[in-house]
């Protein structure tokens, strides 16, 4: 088991290592991978096991962006500064649960989607800190152009592994238990002794946790940030998309599912340039009605299938 | 011997009805009690009450000696009062073992996720499912879906178990079953609170029967006595059932 992990680090290391030898199209698009991998997956940890849709991923994806941006420019080195990002996210995520986690379903979910709104509202005014409209600059790290795109790229792959490691954790954890019972069936869990409350709240701040790091990365790799760009709703849709795409609940659904978003966005955008979002919404309609559990559903051979089987209860 | 589970002038309303009326009742450890009365009598709402899902506008409720009126449901199955649903509540999406292998984590107090998966398989045994231990819930028949909620109550290792019309839906041979299932886990020394509106049932198993009717307990006895008491006929049972329980020397 030891060994196994071992190496599937090692491989992972490697990956990312090797991928960043390639030219900068393929780092960009490697990086944008990395970071929907980690929204998809941290979604999908409220979303998924715990059975909560929450829209609120733009929220802590914002917060996560000007914590690292205000942080660096009082001076913060940009590690201190995302885990920062990562640390108040998943705080704020602790605290906004307790207020609206007691709710169920669409409740839950229309709760959750107005926290970008306030939020982007409260940076636009607090503009002594955060710039307001005008947006805000971050330093420039050190080194060449394609040093730096190697840099991010590592970054939000690195970031994608642990919030990987962090389900798989999870699926075998009696928090991921907790979650799952919840998911299925909220009073039965509280009658087998599950408490509910303590649970989401955990599964909520996990989630937030990784979606602030990623914030914080993005805010630094962009260099520039303003509340439309780092509060933008379809942060909050697109994660939600990638899970239904691969599989909702699953352990690396959200990963297949980021990597097929990631090349229908590409694609279509690159070949459809007038209508390409109308196609891509065409598109998640019809993969939702036909394959309503998403790609998982296929069950493929080979590395497909070992990609999208469900772990077989022992 | 000090109660088990003591319910003194607990009232419960919703909006302008009083679902239960100033309730006062003790079960002592290893009793079998029953709980009987008509439909909308307030049988569940007693259940949830005790249970925590609703609380009581008035009154008390201590288990083991301490007040439990203000704590939440997944603290009270922690300390030992475990209950089955009359609707059945399993997780469908899991195994019936995965099933009962949460309760026995989060309520039955196992160390490990390990641990308590030996358990579940146990007590699954013990409710003659083994054989369907790796089927998912939700392809149960409604007498092993049943037998489940048995399982997963059992899991939690209870002190009390409270049977919520465990045998409403099933015919008379899986009524026979589930009753001789009843009669073993009371011989290990679990205290059973047995709702039900079947009397065949209450009267083969329970030691003692209370009967609800309209929000008020109007009888708590023994279960001979109570059966032949005037309100308790009056109320529940009408005056053929009393008459031909008479006949047959109960």
């Amino acid at each position: 088991m030891t060994l196994r992990l071992v190496l599937i680090a090692a491989a992972t290391v490697l990956a990312i290592f090797g991928l960043a030898q390639a030219d900068a199209y393929v780092i960009r698009l490697a990086t944008i991978f990395g970071m929907y991998a980690t929204l998809a997956l941290s979604w999908n940890i409220i979303g998924g096991f715990a059975g909560y849709p929450s829209f609120a991923t733009a929220a802590f994806f914002g917060l996560g962006a000007y914590i690292t941006a205000v942080g660096q420019n009082a001076g913060l080195p940009l590690p201190v500064a995302v885990a920062l990002s990562g640390a108040v996210a998943a705080l704020f995520a602790g605290l906004l649960g307790t207020a609206i986690l007691h709710l169920r379903g669409r409740y839950f979910a229309i709760a959750s989607l107005v926290v970008a709104e306030v939020l982007r509202e409260l940076t636009n005014s607090w503009t002594d800190v955060t710039g307001g409209g005008m947006g805000i600059n971050l330093p420039l790290i050190d080194g060449s152009v394609i040093g730096q795109a190697q840099f991010y790229l590592v970054a939000m792959l690195s970031l994608a592994a642990i919030a990987l490691a962090a389900t798989i954790w999870l699926d075998r954890s009696r928090l991921g238990m907790a979650l799952r019972c919840i998911a299925q069936n909220e009073d039965a869990a509280q009658i087998i002794g599950v408490d509910t409350r303590k649970a989401k709240t955990f599964g909520f701040m996990l989630s937030s946790l990784f979606v602030g790091f990623v914030g914080g990365v993005y805010a630094s790799w962009v260099t520039y940030i303003d509340p439309t760009d780092v509060y933008d709703g379809a942060l909050s849709i697109k994660p939600i998309l990638m899970a239904l795409l691969g599989g909702v609940g699953t352990i690396f659904g959200p990963l297949l599912g980021a990597f097929t978003y990631l090349a229908l966005e590409e694609l279509l955008w690159r070949n459809l340039l007038e209508f390409h979002a109308g196609i891509l919404g065409l598109m998640v309609v019809l993969l939702v009605l036909f394959l309503p559990g998403g790609l998982s559903e296929i069950r493929g051979r080979g590395l497909f299938h070992l990609l999208t089987r469900r772990r077989q209860p022992s | 011997m000090r109660p088990l589970l003591e319910i003194t002038g607990v009232t419960k309303r919703f909006r302008g009805l009083v679902a239960l009326d100033n309730i006062n009742l003790a079960l002592a450890p290893g009793e079998i009690v029953g709980l009987i009365g008509p439909n909308g009598a307030g049988k569940t709402t007693l259940v949830n009450v005790i249970t925590g899902v609703h609380k009581a506008d008035e009154g008390d409720i201590t288990f083991s000696g301490r007040s439990i009126k203000r704590e939440r449901p997944d603290r009270i199955a922690r300390l030992g009062i475990a209950r089955t649903f009359q609707v059945v509540q399993p997780f469908p999406a899991m195994t019936v073992l995965e099933n009962v292998t949460a309760a026995a984590l989060f309520a039955g107090g196992a160390a490990s996720i390990a641990e308590a998966r030996d358990a579940a398989a146990h007590h699954l045994e013990f409710c003659g499912l083994a054989d369907q231990a790796g089927k998912p819930a939700s392809a149960l028949t409604l007498a092993g879906r049943k037998r489940l909620e048995l399982a997963k109550s059992l899991a939690l290792r209870p002190k009390l178990l409270m049977l919520d019309e465990v045998n409403a839906g099933l015919n008379p041979a899986e009524i026979d079953n589930a009753l001789e299932l009843i009669a073993s886990i009371a011989n290990r020394g679990i205290t059973i609170f047995l709702i039900e509106h079947l009397m065949k049932v209450v009267t083969r198993t329970a030691q003692r029967v209370i009967v609800l009717h309209h929000g008020r307990l109007i009888a708590d006895g023994p279960v001979a006595q109570v059966l032949s008491d005037e309100t308790v006929v009056e109320a529940y049972l009408g005056r053929r059932f009393a008459e031909r329980m008479a006949g047959a020397g109960i």
